[in-house]
């Protein structure tokens, strides 16, 4: 396949420009090629007559005759006339082939400045995030219209489907769930233990752990994990139904697709939020005060009585009262942005990764929502 | 048009299965040079199977097979890849990158392995697609927003991009309406007479057999029963053949043959 010598050897003699081909004309060696036809242009300018020597070309393809009609191309633009000898019949139907294309001037892409482009994108973005709250808001008000006809007529539940849902989402989380509430809450511990030792206030870091893990840290982590674990599926799920029409075939049996996918799996992460809170915040105490012994030497006994007097049952309901409208809000953005996905594998990915920050975003949102809200009921 | 009659595909022996099931039973088969071969068979006779092992994306169990002179078991990797830019293979969905534009997985091979100027990839690849009758316009969209037909046309255009000379065509007119499919076939015949391609097509559609094949392969059992053109397929005896060529669609077909075999030359 090496090319012997020039692939085009130029001689320009009283306004007659000869050009002689040879070697291989292929795509392997069409960047030399381009460089070459690129090359002899200048000399077309001058030159009343060309013509071309094929006959040295061993082998033909569509790059090279692209190249040699573009080369011919510019002569015919500037009125001139290329005559090209020696290339084989077979050839010939390539080339005519070739001088068939690319007649049409590819569409120009429309070019906006940096300034205007930059004004759009920000542009975009805020009626983005206004037509996200428009999905949103419509995802929701179909949750409820289908939880309100299911109610209707308790049959048309996804018992089964609801089940299966329930295992994934809330007994396989429950080991990760586990370890993390277990070391944030060994962490805390041992942060507020380390800081109010300076005071020799080490007994409130049990006043610190309690509070805020039951309050707030519990169930935040939880919803995170869920939001990162279980949110996630949902929209990649839903995401590849869509891209196999699933969800249209279901809608053509007469079948609510929010009726029989998005309800059981939005009402399984309202049971499974607050359990797992629960076992949450009891792994997180568990580790605060596993801490509080090894780091602190605070007996057990210390720990609890300590516990008992710096919580109230209100911090325990403050945390848990929250848990189902964080699962709420996860099932929602979940199921909203599952059915955003179109065709590409690349809108998957994307409406997935849109899914669990936009989730964790708003249950952080939430979170302060409430922490107003109880602050002026006075809990 | 017929090429130099040297095979170019050479398949020896070819044992293929999977767990307790075999798919290809001690398969042979020769593609010559410049021919389109068709290979016909029933759903899940392992045509699919046949064609991804001769590509490498199946392992087989025994047997040799060999393309334009390269034994894929001998040959290391850079000398594969050296093959790989040598074929074209079109999918039956098509396959294209759902991230990239239809110009841009067009580019995708040259840019991968060639080193080309911008301007004459873009060149390149919208001759390409106008040679297999999509329009600049169509090139900026991505493979969500074509039709069927033109996603097919979009594939064929980005196997034919480092201008191969084997293409592999896995159902190339499945999926597509009558109207399509025939232009399908023609646009595969004109491409394959200017560009001296041999093509090697995997299909069901006894038309596209009968107008651009020049000879047919039909598996059954797991090997090759008749290879030949399409008179041969209609002297064939075997059982399976008979049903498809003769059944109530491939009937058709006889009416058609027979004098057009006549009258030839």
């Amino acid at each position: 396949m090496a090319s012997d010598g020039s692939l085009l050897t130029t001689r320009f003699e009283d306004g007659r420009l000869e050009l002689a081909g040879s070697g291989s004309w292929t795509a392997a060696h069409a960047a030399e090629l381009e460089s070459l036809v690129d090359r002899v242009s200048p000399d077309a300018k001058r030159a009343k007559n060309v013509s071309i020597d094929m006959g040295g070309v061993r082998e033909f393809d569509t790059f090279g005759a692209w190249l040699l009609e573009r080369l011919t191309r510019q002569w015919t633009a500037l009125g001139g006339k290329a005559k090209i000898v020696g290339l084989p019949e077979h050839d010939r139907h390539l080339l005519e082939e070739m001088s068939a294309v690319n007649r049409e001037a590819a569409p120009a892409r429309p070019r906006t400045g940096a300034i205007i482009s930059a004004l759009a994108s920000v542009g975009r973005g805020v009626t983005g995030v206004g037509r996200d709250l428009l999905t949103f808001a419509n995802m929701f008000g179909a949750i409820g219209v289908a939880a309100v006809r299911v109610m209707s007529r308790p049959k048309d539940f996804r018992f089964t489907s609801a089940v299966h849902q329930l295992d994934r989402v809330c007994w396989q989380a429950v080991p990760i769930i586990l370890l993390i509430t277990f070391l944030i809450g060994g962490i805390i511990a041992q942060q507020g233990i380390f800081h109010f030792r300076k005071f020799g206030a080490e007994l409130y870091a049990v006043d610190l752990v309690g509070i805020l893990i039951l309050r707030e840290i519990g169930v935040l982590i939880v919803a995170i994990m869920v939001a990162g674990r279980s949110g996630s599926s949902y929209t990649a799920e839903l995401g590849s139904m869509m891209m196999r029409e699933e969800i249209d075939a279901l809608r053509t049996m007469g079948f609510d697709p929010v009726e029989v996918l998005i309800l059981p799996r939005v009402l399984v992460l309202l049971i499974a939020m607050p359990v797992l809170t629960f076992i949450g915040c009891m792994a997180a105490l568990f580790g605060g005060g596993l801490v509080a012994l090894l780091y602190g030497g605070m007996s057990p006994e210390i720990f609890i009585s300590r516990l008992e007097e710096a919580i109230s049952l209100t911090h325990f309901k403050v945390g848990m009262v929250k848990a189902p409208f964080m699962g709420l809000v996860i099932g929602v953005v979940a199921c909203a942005e599952g059915l955003l996905v179109k065709g590409s594998a690349e809108s998957l990915g994307l409406q997935t990764t849109a899914s669990v920050v936009k989730s964790i975003f708003l249950v952080i949102v939430l979170d302060g929502l409430f922490a107003i809200f109880f602050a002026s009921i006075g809990m | 048009m017929k090429g130099n009659g040297n095979t170019v595909i050479s398949v020896r022996d070819l044992v293929v299965g999977f767990g307790e099931t075999l798919v290809l039973d001690h398969l042979s088969l020769d593609v010559r040079a410049g021919e389109i071969m068709g290979v016909v068979g029933g759903s899940g006779a392992g045509k699919s199977v046949l064609l991804r092992t001769i590509i490498g994306l199946l392992p087989k169990r025994h047997g040799t097979i060999e393309v334009l002179g390269v034994d894929l078991d001998e040959a290391d990797d850079a000398k594969r890849r050296a093959l790989e830019r040598r074929w074209g293979v079109l999918f039956q969905q098509g396959a294209l990158f759902s991230s990239l534009t239809v110009l841009q997985n067009v580019q995708f091979p040259m840019r991968e392995n060639l080193k080309l100027s911008q301007r004459l990839m873009d060149e390149m690849a919208l001759a390409k697609l106008e040679m297999v009758g999509l329009t600049a316009a169509d090139a900026e969209k991505f493979p969500a927003e074509l039709s069927g037909g033109m996603t097919k046309r979009a594939a064929l255009a980005r196997a034919l991009a480092l201008d191969p000379e084997i293409v592999f065509l896995d159902e190339p007119t499945s999926g597509l309406d009558p109207i399509s499919a025939g232009d399908f076939d023609a646009l595969i015949k004109t491409l394959q007479r200017t560009l001296g391609l041999t093509v090697f097509m995997v299909t069901h559609d006894l038309e596209s057999l009968y107008t651009v094949c020049d000879r047919v392969a039909a598996l059954a059992d797991g090997r090759i029963v008749a290879v030949g053109p399409m008179s041969t397929m209609l002297e064939c005896t075997h059982p399976w053949v008979q049903t498809y060529f003769q059944g109530k669609r491939g009937g058709m077909l006889t009416k058609r043959v027979s004098p057009i075999e006549t009258e030839a030359p």
